[in-house]
């Protein structure tokens, strides 16, 4: 896990001082926020160097986004249907009346 | 503008995916048989309309998306997003870590997964409503970027995001509940 940059002191509330972790640093809180973002491809290229080193150098971080990588993968791969013959000569059969063509 | 005899040599080779997804979608094989038959028809007519060099695969789920909300939806009560509860971050994660003991090289959480069937991530898929359903499902199953379920689904990319990673949560949440059932997984975070 990362430590906190600290506060400086006087920059507070008023100054509209940003609410993100110094440059090229994210925490756990955000890495995890970003998970998605992150496994989809859908950050910034600065963003993703960003929570890619993170995951570097944080265990806690790297076994949820192994995790959540892994279930990915077994939505993907466990929701796959065969088509039935019988589908594909229907819709091929429509199509050529559709088209005026003769059948076979 | 593209060209009525290319139609079936383009188009067909995306049947199984517009299957798989009609499915989930329908939850019965009759009614997505029908589904996909009738994209395959209504594409075909329009196929005028569409761009050549543009995403063929995008615009055939556009068309079985709108033909299943506007046809096959209205058939049956399904459940709304705002009947699904908000589930936390990393839900299933922390609820299988712990949960059994790992072989070598391999985590509990992960090992865990394994158990789960085609059955049982499929039912958990369908359990979800439908703009979750969909959401996960182009996302998931069919590889497709937020900008391009925007495109198919026509709503903002900010609402594919959010039916997305909501979706994500929910399907962990079915799972983990279906795996309890089926004694899969333990309820406890005791190693069984």
């Amino acid at each position: 896990m990362q430590p906190e940059g600290d506060d400086v002191p006087g920059t507070s509330d008023d100054d509209g001082g940003t609410p993100e972790a110094p440059a090229g640093f994210v925490g756990c809180d955000e890495t995890i926020e970003k998970l998605y973002f992150y496994l989809d491809g859908e950050l910034t290229e600065q963003r993703r160097i960003e929570i890619a080193r993170h995951l570097d150098l944080c265990g806690p971080c790297v076994g949820a986004y192994g995790f959540e990588d892994e279930l990915r993968k077994l939505v993907a791969s466990r929701c796959h249907d065969h088509v039935p013959d019988e589908l594909r000569e229907r819709v091929a059969a429509a199509l050529r009346a559709e088209s005026g063509m003769p059948a076979d | 503008m593209a060209d009525q005899e290319q139609f079936s040599d383009l188009a067909m080779e995306y049947m199984s995916a517009l299957y798989t997804v009609a499915l989930r979608m329908t939850r019965n094989p009759a009614d997505a048989e029908d589904l996909v038959q009738e994209t395959y028809l209504k594409a075909y007519r329009a196929f005028g309309s569409f761009e050549s060099g543009t995403n063929l695969k995008a615009w055939l789920y556009r068309i079985l998306t709108n033909t299943y909300i506007n046809t096959y939806r209205a058939k049956k009560r399904r459940p709304e997003i705002a009947d699904v509860e908000d589930v936390e971050d990393l839900y299933l994660y922390h609820r299988l870590s712990g949960n059994s003991s790992a072989s070598l090289g391999r985590s509990a959480e992960d090992e865990a997964l394994d158990r789960f069937t085609d059955t049982d991530v499929k039912a958990a898929i369908e359990s979800l409503p439908d703009s979750f359903r969909i959401a996960v499902l182009l996302a998931d199953v069919e590889g497709f970027s937020y900008k391009e379920i925007a495109e198919i689904t026509e709503v903002p990319i900010g609402t594919v995001m959010s039916r997305i990673h909501r979706g994500r949560k929910a399907l962990q949440k079915a799972l983990m509940d279906l795996g309890i059932a089926r004694g899969l997984v333990g309820a406890s975070d005791e190693p069984r």
